[in-house]
């Protein structure tokens, strides 16, 4: 047990000393956290702006093609479609004479062709304006459709799960959303890490040093303090990274204007309801936030944390002890590690679509199984789980998942102790699947 | 004196062949002791079940008295393979230091020992130096050190010259004696004949997995000696065909011969003597154990068995 000490010192500080490590693991979140705010800058800014004459013989589409910052829509009466361009525009937008249940089309002829997105946010808003010209028509007045526009703005679905008595607010976005995120940050840590381990091992094999190691410690302590140092390594690197995210996040947080930060600390403390006058007198972004903050607080997250990290760890000594024993049979020719790693890999891609099948859907038959199977419940049961437990998850099913992995593991530790054994040791011979089994399962 | 390692029978069979069949010899302490054979005859596999590498499927390794204990008797192998390997990215100290640490060493004592050999060798500026920036010889020596640096009571060295210059062989081989005369008892497998001649005393030659020789160098080169002579004269003589010996050549003043069945190295030189034959030099021609190595695996197809492991 020492000697398993020692080793896993050595991979851990190797590797976290290492700079590569460094850099990875302080620029990741710098790097994730730029792109979103370039992408967020870029879809703002790197738009290009329309200018589109609209000729319309209604009049009431008028009040409804409103400016925004990508397109400013202005009504002259002197440009048609031959000299729109020298007039300065970039589009002109035709409308027929609508009538009443009649379809009729519109067009637009641009000088550059213009976006899906914004195709679609004109035409949303012709056709709003159409409908509510009829609403109109039939008898409703103006300020009664205004009415049922903001109020219909202001109302929106909240689910509740019923467990026995009390019930609870649930959010499927959120589900979805926490599932998704656990089963892909599953996903990569096994890729990742395993392939680490399965490096490891090819280092020590193709550096001959692994003689002069397994002639001081047993071969199964050196397999072991290799999955756990580097283990180790990829769970340093994930609390470094949930730390620095969270706070960037509230460095983020903290460049809000002042009053926002107020009402959204007024919003938390009156549970949503804003004293005297409601909702009104905090401003949308304050809203917002209060809201995003609420909804993620609706979730299980002791439980969802809980999971995540026991099936991070037992997934990870699921799959990385398979690594290694790929790694052990590999010679120097690093094809062979690719043909023999396809049937470790192929599970872990199959789980991984089933897994964003299950976001969507966690309790389907084969939700249920591959929620069970070792080779893919870590990521699948994940999935589940951020739906809730036991709501869309049963105890037992979250406990036989919990001891079939366990098992699993140990099955696949002691398997490929087995095989790592005989393979660290030798050189010069393609090995097959067929000899690694007759290798685990050979007497003495 | 009780033997430092006996083995008794100790057999390894794989799939395809007898890697170690039914081999039994005792190691004496403070010997320096040579194992021989060809590529193939199974001395890598008989190292690995000496260091608990693997376990025989049959026979029995006592050491120092007691039943060989992979776990316990650690500490008391020191085990060269003749696959040399060192992690190339780490730094050399820090690597002595681990290796040093899983013999079971305290970091302290570790570190004194890695001193003194390094000052020893000479190698005190390489501790920050990675494995990757040393020449093959360097690194030769930086993996004989970690070998010995545990002190262990038996010390295997597997080809422990190959890829070393004649000056650092011979630091090595000064250390290997070294080693012996403090009581450290040597296993020096190789198949250079000449440095056996020279360092061991005692050999076992091992041939498809069979040990086939076990005996004191002096005595082997007696057992296999062809009683021939070398005859120096201080001018040209003819010899004549005589019932004592027969001339296998002569040439410039050297005469070879052959002592026939029945008669002493004296008898030669009486005769020789009674022809007024004028004698510079009279030797004994023993063989050389490349010679006896060579003509005990000859024809025995040894070449055309090469390692398996499945």
């Amino acid at each position: 047990m020492n000697k398993t000490w020692l080793i896993i010192q050595r991979e851990y500080t190797t590797r976290v000393k290492n700079k590569r490590f460094l850099i990875l693991t302080f620029l990741m979140p710098i790097l994730i956290v730029g792109f979103i705010a370039a992408a967020g800058y870029l879809a703002i800014s790197g738009v290009e702006q329309r200018s589109i004459a609209v000729i319309d013989p209604n009049g009431f589409i008028k009040n409804s093609l409103k400016n925004t910052n990508q397109i400013s829509f202005s009504f002259p009466k002197d440009v048609d479609t031959n000299n729109y361009k020298q007039k300065g525009f970039t589009d002109i937008l035709i409308l027929p004479e609508f009538k009443k249940n009649e379809k009729t089309d519109y067009i637009l002829r641009s000088q550059k062709s213009m976006g899906l997105m914004l195709q679609e946010s004109i035409s949303n808003k012709i056709n709003k304006a159409i409908e509510d010209q009829m609403l109109q028509d039939a008898g409703i007045h103006q300020s009664i459709l205004d009415s049922i526009h903001s109020a219909s703005r202001f109302a929106e679905l909240k689910a509740y799960e019923d467990k026995g008595k009390s019930s609870k607010e649930s959010n499927a976005g959120l589900a979805m959303g926490i599932g998704y995120a656990s089963g892909l940050l599953i996903y990569l840590t096994m890729f990742i890490y395993g392939a680490m381990v399965m490096r490891g091992v090819m280092e020590e094999k193709t550096n001959r040093i692994a003689e002069v190691i397994i002639s001081s410690v047993k071969p199964f302590e050196l397999m072991m303090g290799k999955i756990i140092g580097i283990g180790a390594v990829g769970l340093t690197q994930f609390i470094l990274w949930i730390v620095l995210i969270i706070s960037l996040t509230s460095v983020a947080m903290g460049f809000l204007p002042a009053d926002v930060q107020t009402q959204v600390a007024a919003l938390q403390q009156s549970n949503g309801q804003m004293a005297g006058g409601g909702m009104a007198q905090a401003s949308e972004s304050a809203v917002k936030i209060y809201n995003m903050q609420h909804t993620i607080a609706t979730a299980n997250w002791p439980l969802i944390i809980g999971c995540f990290i026991f099936y991070f760890i037992g997934g990870y000594l699921f799959y990385a002890a398979l690594f290694a024993a790929v790694g052990s049979t590999v010679n120097e020719d690093p094809q062979d590690a690719q043909s023999l790693m396809f049937p470790i890999t192929m599970p872990l891609i199959f789980s991984y679509v089933i897994t964003t099948m299950v976001t969507q859907n966690p309790n389907t038959p084969i939700a249920f199984w591959a929620s069970i199977i070792p080779f893919s419940s870590p990521m699948v049961m994940m999935a589940r789980v951020a739906y809730g437990v036991p709501s869309a998850v049963s105890y037992w099913e979250l406990i036989l998942s919990m001891a079939v992995l366990v098992g699993g593991f140990i099955f696949t530790t002691w398997l490929s102790g087995r095989i790592y054994r005989t393979g660290i040791l030798l050189y010069g011979k393609k090995v097959t699947w067929k000899l690694m089994f007759k290798w685990a399962f050979k007497k003495g | 004196m009780d033997p430092l390692l006996r083995l008794s029978n100790l057999k390894k069979y794989y799939a395809t062949q007898k890697a170690v069949d039914d081999i039994s010899f005792e190691i004496q302490k403070g010997s320096i002791f040579g194992l021989l054979g060809p590529n193939g005859a199974g001395k890598t596999t008989l190292l690995r079940m000496i260091t608990g590498i693997f376990y025989p499927d049959g026979g029995d390794i006592i050491l120092d008295g007691k039943p060989f204990n992979s776990i316990d008797d650690i500490q008391k192998i020191g085990y060269m393979p003749e696959e040399r390997g060192l992690y190339k990215k780490m730094k050399i100290g820090e690597q002595a230091l681990y290796l040093a640490q899983l013999k079971g060493l305290s970091k302290a004592e570790a570190t004194e020992k890695i001193k003194y050999w390094f000052k020893k060798f000479e190698m005190e500026t390489w501790w920050n130096k990675k494995v990757e920036d040393l020449s093959k010889g360097m690194s030769q020596k930086l993996q004989f050190v970690i070998t010995v640096l545990h002190e262990p009571k038996l010390i295997i060295l597997d080809e422990p010259f190959s890829g070393l210059d004649p000056l650092n062989a011979n630091l090595i081989k000064e250390e290997i004696y070294n080693l012996a005369k403090k009581g450290a008892t040597i296993i020096f497998s190789t198949h250079r004949m000449e440095q056996v001649e020279e360092i061991c005393d005692h050999i076992v030659l091992m041939n498809l997995g069979k040990k086939i020789l076990d005996d004191t160098v002096t005595d082997i080169k007696q057992q296999f000696k062809e009683n021939s002579f070398l005859i120096q004269t201080d001018n040209e003589v003819t010899i004549h065909p005589n019932p004592i010996f027969s001339t296998i050549s002569n040439e410039k003043n050297k005469i070879l011969v052959k002592i026939n069945e029945g008669y002493q190295s004296n008898d030669v030189l009486k005769y020789l003597l009674q022809e007024n034959v004028n004698i510079v030099a009279y030797n004994e021609l023993l063989p050389s154990l490349n010679d006896i190595f060579i003509k005990l695996v000859e024809n025995t197809h040894a070449t055309a068995r090469a390692f398996q492991n499945n």
